[in-house]
């Protein structure tokens, strides 16, 4: 088996274990594990995780100050920049809490994101032109998938909520405009899917990609995918009693964890691959969430020029000194006329 | 030294094709002309570096020392400790391929490897096999593998085809950085003694002599000064220079390719008589006589070493601040590191003003450090500068912005407002959009890459460039390329021969030097490359016409100031 298809087949069949395992383990009247022990165990991982990775990375000091600088430099007091060339290259805080925020939000380095061609022509067979085109699919997918999966979480706070937030419900009547299915079909549950899927394809679609994708790539795609469709099956097509798994989670969530009958194994397949991908986050590349924040290249001020930067290892190193150049050179460096510190004896 | 293909075979050569075995099965091949031939003993051990040896690149054996991998399992472990953005780049990589095809590496070669993200999985791949669970447990499912010769043969290959220009940096949506993970690779090789000759032999002849040339404190003065008699023969200006001078206000500094080779020499006639103009009180120091580092393309600390003669020699010469000519790495170094380098206020300097206009320079309060198409910009925005911009009206010329002070600086408008105010009207072109400032290709030869036994990987990796530059040229009749980098000025004659036969490079400073005005200068009917001028200035005949290019540019500066 090469490369792409191991890794690839690696990732399918740990989705598809899972699945089994929850089946298998719900039909083995495994509930009280699959609705209680699990998610409270994900939850822990998933915090404890994430506060261990940062501390981790904390620990290691920003020994230079290496920001990207994306444009022009704060420069002479009369060369004006634009607000868009402060957040690319901020000389203040203020400046780099919205070249952050627009790189969180709006994902401003994939914004900027090309697509490059080798062009050959038959007029001039010796020749060829590098094209660099401008190509946002990559920004349109990854803002599609980051922002449908957002509001999809939102959305299940009313799961975990009595009564259920107000910002939920006005999301709810958002994402839900568009009314032509029954029950109301949400934008966001088209979308995510859709964005993963597009995520997916371009991974094994392109050549490049799917030389370098792991499973750790796959893998996270293959299990959101696997929510996704598990949450929509439930929703549209194998109704499961709503009352029962509302009560389940609204004991998860009050701490008081109640197991009721009724709930179907498909709710405790979706839930079960939530449950995995919450504890999987911590030790897996989706740790980018929280690390984008602690990237030295954007989230540092470019006021290298006015503000000392200290390096707390910073070490004395060896140099040559001027008067060794001088010790070695002085009798030439009289005779052509350049200055010495120690006249010939 | 290997045959360079021509042009059109390299062209058809690449592919964007990835191999049919997975990246791990891919041993790195050493052909010549696609590799950086093995620093020697000789360097290594003036410089008390570890494991000086003879070896060779090509070779089988590379004489690693017996317990090499554990030093550099330390040495990872060790840099993960004092560096948070190792860590965090090596954690935090989804390998989306954003960064793939922006590396010019990658686009002259088509080797998968050369993608920023796999170059940075060669040695992520050590990590995680090393450092994580997963790696430990699940191998190569979790990307992870062995550290062998053969890995550190290709860290070898891929970390010398990287210029650390940070292009991939920029696009990365969580900014990993190639540039940090190929220094500190570069380091860990290093600990075990793998160098390249061409960076070991420049920071040794640096380190020594004051210069990466290795010129000692006499040749450097001859050099200078030669160029000054040059400037008189061609101006008839004497542009004479003070060298180590104590008291002097400002301490120039520039890199050796200023006053090594052409083309870079003529930048440095241009700076000279910038200076001469302005009657500057400046001084030039034989010892700290070399701005480039190539110490840094080996380690932070050789880094350092080299750096730490600017504010010694500013401190024994009892300067007020430093001014830094064009060169690329140099500035990238100087801002992101030479203070924090030194470690303390520098506060025996002081604040940089410009003694013409009285600007401060407050973005280098702390650094006490101006660039000097900072301080030329400002001149000429207080219109303390005559220029006839008809003196350079044979030059056509776009603009490359260098990959250190784009993405290590943030330099973009400064050159540009010199070269509106030296060049007539119309012969300043910009190449295509996203080639150019913050999306610039570098050169292909920087990192010490500029090897000549590298020359085809060279050629590759200056593709991108050239082919920016060949559009312009094809389609208005560009003759000059423009830069503020002396490896520029070094490699890309080289690169342009090769890709666009005709074009010249130049640096920014030397148009300066051509439209500058003198009150006592002889006919000007050449430029500083001893070319012909299109409007020559012969005084009594032709100095109507020199009137008219003045008033305009004034107009111009003036028109600028209003906006």
């Amino acid at each position: 088996m090469d490369f792409f298809k191991r890794h690839f087949m690696v990732a399918l069949t740990a989705v598809l274990g899972l699945v089994v395992i929850a089946y298998v383990g719900v039909q083995g009247n495994l509930t009280m594990l699959f609705g209680v022990v699990v998610p409270y165990l994900a939850v822990l991982i998933f915090f404890e995780g994430i506060i261990y990775r940062v501390i981790k990375w904390a620990r290691s000091p920003v020994p230079f100050r290496i920001p990207t600088t994306g444009s022009q430099n704060r420069t002479l007091p009369w060369m004006e920049r634009n607000w868009l060339e402060k957040l690319d290259n901020p000389a203040t805080g203020k400046h780099l809490f919205g070249r952050m925020a627009l790189e969180v939000l709006a994902f401003r380095s994939l914004f900027r994101n090309t697509r490059t061609e080798l062009l050959r022509s038959k007029e001039d067979p010796e020749g060829a032109k590098l094209v660099h085109w401008s190509y946002k699919w990559l920004w349109l997918g990854a803002l599609a998938f980051h922002y449908a999966f957002l509001v999809v979480i939102l959305r299940h706070l009313r799961f975990f909520t009595e009564p259920t937030l107000g910002f939920v419900h006005l999301l709810d009547n958002v994402d839900g405009f568009a009314q032509f299915f029954m029950p109301t079909v949400y934008i966001s549950g088209v979308v995510l899917p859709l964005a993963a899927l597009y995520l997916l394809g371009r991974r094994i679609t392109n050549p490049m990609l799917r030389y370098i994708s792991l499973a750790a790539d796959y893998f996270p795609l293959l299990l959101i995918l696997g929510i996704a469709t598990t949450g929509i099956l439930m929703r549209y097509f194998f109704k499961t009693d709503i009352v029962a798994v509302k009560q389940l989670t609204i004991g998860l969530a009050t701490l008081k964890p109640v197991v009721p009958a009724g709930i179907s194994p498909l709710f405790y397949i979706h839930f079960f691959l939530v449950c995995v991908l919450f504890a999987y986050f911590p030790f897996s590349k989706l740790m980018h969430a929280p690390g984008v924040f602690m990237s030295p290249s954007r989230n540092m001020v470019a006021n290298n020029r006015w503000v000392l930067h200290v390096n707390p290892w910073n070490y004395p190193v060896k140099f040559h000194s001027y008067m060794e150049i001088e010790d070695q050179y002085r009798e030439a460096m009289i005779e052509a006329g350049l200055p010495v510190e120690k006249e010939l004896k | 030294m290997a045959k360079v293909p021509k042009p059109e075979e390299l062209l058809s050569g690449i592919s964007y094709k990835p191999p049919e075995k997975g990246w791990m099965a891919v041993k790195p091949d050493f052909r010549p002309g696609t590799y950086v031939n093995a620093a020697g003993k000789k360097w290594l051990k003036f410089l008390d570096y570890p494991f000086p040896r003879d070896w060779s690149v090509a070779d089988e054996d590379w004489k690693l020392p017996p317990n090499w991998r554990e030093i550099i399992l330390e040495g990872m472990e060790d840099r993960l400790a004092r560096f948070r953005s190792l860590k965090v780049f090596f954690d935090i990589c989804v390998r989306c391929g954003a960064c793939a095809d922006k590396c010019h590496f990658f686009l002259g070669t088509g080797d998968p490897k050369n993608m920023p993200v796999l170059r940075a999985e060669l040695m992520r791949s050590v990590y995680k096999r090393y450092f994580t669970v997963a790696g430990r447990v699940l191998g190569e499912v979790a990307g992870a593998r062995d550290l062998d010769e053969g890995v550190l043969k290709e860290w070898f290959s891929y970390l010398h085809q990287c210029t650390i220009c940070r292009r991939c940096s920029l696009f990365c949506p969580y900014g990993i950085d190639m540039a940090e993970m190929t220094l500190l690779g570069r380091e860990l090789l290093s600990s075990v003694g793998i160098n390249i000759e061409w960076a070991a032999a420049s920071v040794g002849s640096c380190y020594e002599k004051g210069s990466h040339i290795g010129a000692t404190p006499q040749a450097f003065k001859d050099m200078i000064d030669f160029l000054a008699e040059e400037n008189e023969r061609i101006t008839g200006v004497t542009t004479e220079v003070s060298y180590n001078r104590k008291g002097a206000e400002i301490l120039f500094i520039m890199p050796s390719g200023d006053y090594f080779a052409d083309p870079g020499s003529y930048t440095m006639m241009g700076y000279l008589l910038l200076f001469k103009y302005l009657d500057l009180d400046y001084t030039v120091s034989t010892y700290a006589a070399e701005g480039g580092n190539f110490g840094w393309f080996i380690s932070h600390e050789m880094g350092k070493r080299l750096n730490a003669k600017m504010y010694e020699e500013a401190k024994r010469l009892k300067v007020k601040w430093i001014l830094g000519g064009e060169c690329g790495h140099m500035w990238r170094i100087c801002n992101q590191y030479m203070p924090t380098y030194y470690g303390q206020p520098v506060d025996f300097l002081e604040e940089p003003v410009s003694p013409i206009t009285g600007t401060k320079f407050e973005n280098a309060k702390t650094h006490k450090m101006v660039h000097i198409s900072e301080f030329t910009a400002d001149l000429m925005h207080h219109g303390k500068l005559k220029l006839d911009p008809m003196r350079n009206a044979h030059i056509k010329m776009t603009f490359h912005d260098s990959c250190n002070t784009s993405r290590g600086m943030g330099i973009f408008e400064e050159p540009r407002y010199i070269i509106k105010n030296v060049l007539p009207e119309g012969n300043f072109v910009e190449m295509p959009p996203n080639t150019i400032r913050e999306r610039t290709f570098c050169c292909g030869s920087s990192a010490a890459l500029n090897a000549d036994e590298f020359m085809e990987t060279r050629m590759k990796g200056g593709l991108p460039r050239a082919n920016a530059v060949q559009y312009v040229a094809e389609k208005y009749g560009v003759n000059h390329l423009g830069c503020i980098c002396a490896l520029d000025r070094a490699t890309l004659p080289t690169l342009v021969n090769y890709w666009v036969p005709g074009m010249e490079v130049t640096g920014i400073t030397e148009l300066v030097g051509n439209a500058l005005v003198f009150d006592d200068e002889i006919d000007r009917d050449i430029d500083l490359r001893d070319r012909e001028l299109l409007y020559p200035i012969v005084k009594g005949e032709g100095g109507e016409e020199a009137e008219e290019g003045e008033a305009e540019t004034a107009e111009a500066a003036e028109a600028e100031e209003g906006e």
